[in-house]
């Protein structure tokens, strides 16, 4: 874990230096956005960190894994996919979520199949992905990125 | 970048309102189960540590890419190659570190007007959805390599497949239209 968070502060620090060589204005521009963003996602984090804690903390975990551990099958992994298409919730943090349910007992592929959803199915933007490709063009995309979701995760349960 | 930060305007009161509703309820039931206190603050203190190790550095990346790859340099890009050289290039672009996906939708409407193929579009929109960068460094940090770098692999096979199918489909469509056109004209 320490390895890949210095992994990435590395990389961003070399981009950083090496942006900051070649454009100085725009490498400011780039900070303040950064620091923006941070910001904003800040209180969505903390929320979802704190609803991460609760729920680990007071459901059980043999009650968890009933729902979306090995007992639960297929219909857990449908569950959780159809969960995963209506949240809407910034991609970032669609991953310490899932290590929670990892945490909780969750198997691989409702894992897998939790952040595919999450990320690829949008029944939130939905309207406006309507409106900017075509009405035809959204359904499938939206429609075929569920069953690839799921065969996505099929695939990593049985490799994982 | 304009319409994002008007949309961040209108989400931010949301978030706070969800976190104080989270921090009141995480209260209460914490006084009423002292119990339950360690666990959760050890929780809550492990994933709070594990993010912050990386959300600034991950905020630096994306700002950077945000400012220094302009969408027209997207949209010329991948409005122009085509074949094994389009799928990477649609992959490639998709996958770099800049805003949610309700940014990519006008960017992929413009260059399917300026005739991209549909298939790189697909693939283009499914890898901003998913495998963008700074996701896939924060799921290395969280889900660890095995699992980042499986989801990555189908992904991109599963991804190509769609473009190909949508494709196919909307292709299938328009010609079945145009030649009910030109069946009724004649």
């Amino acid at each position: 874990m320490i390895d890949t968070s210095l992994f990435i502060n590395a990389f961003a620090l070399i981009s950083l230096v090496y942006a900051y060589h070649h454009d100085r204005e725009r490498t400011k521009e780039a900070l303040i956005k950064a620091a923006n963003s941070f910001i904003h996602i800040m209180p969505t984090i903390l929320a979802i960190i704190v609803f991460i804690g609760l729920l680990l903390g007071f459901i059980p975990p043999a009650r968890i894994s009933m729902l979306i551990g090995e007992q639960s099958g297929i219909n857990g992994v449908m569950m959780v996919a159809v969960i995963g298409s209506f949240l809407h919730v910034p991609a970032l943090i669609s991953f310490p979520l899932t290590a929670s349910l990892l945490d909780a007992g969750a198997t691989v592929t409702i894992a897998a199949v939790f952040i595919t959803t999450l990320t690829m199915v949008g029944m939130v933007t939905l309207p406006l992905e309507i409106r900017e490709m075509g009405r035809k063009m959204a359904l499938l995309r939206n429609g075929i990125s569920f069953c690839i979701a799921i065969m996505i995760a099929l695939v990593m349960g049985m490799i994982l | 970048m304009k319409q994002e930060n008007e949309n961040q305007k209108v989400r931010i009161p949301f978030d706070v309102i969800a976190l104080l509703v989270l921090l009141v309820l995480t209260f209460a039931l914490l006084s009423a189960y002292p119990e339950k206190r360690d666990p959760v603050t050890a929780v809550f203190a492990s994933y709070l540590l594990e993010m912050m190790l990386i959300l600034p550095a991950v905020m630096v990346i994306m700002g950077l890419f945000s400012v220094f790859v302009s969408d027209k340099a997207v949209v010329k890009h991948l409005g122009q190659s085509s074949g094994m050289r389009g799928f990477f290039t649609a992959l490639f672009f998709g996958s770099l570190p800049t805003g949610p996906l309700y940014v990519a939708f006008p960017m992929a409407s413009a260059m399917l007007s300026k005739g991209a193929r549909i298939s790189n579009i697909v693939v283009f929109l499914s890898a901003w959805a998913c495998i963008k960068m700074p996701q896939e460094l924060v799921e290395l940090q969280f889900l660890g390599p095995e699992f980042m770098v499986a989801r990555l692999i189908l992904t991109i096979i599963f991804v190509g497949l769609m473009g190909i199918i949508i494709e196919w489909v909307m292709c299938r469509a328009t010609e079945k239209v145009s030649e009910e056109k030109s069946s009724t004209e004649h």
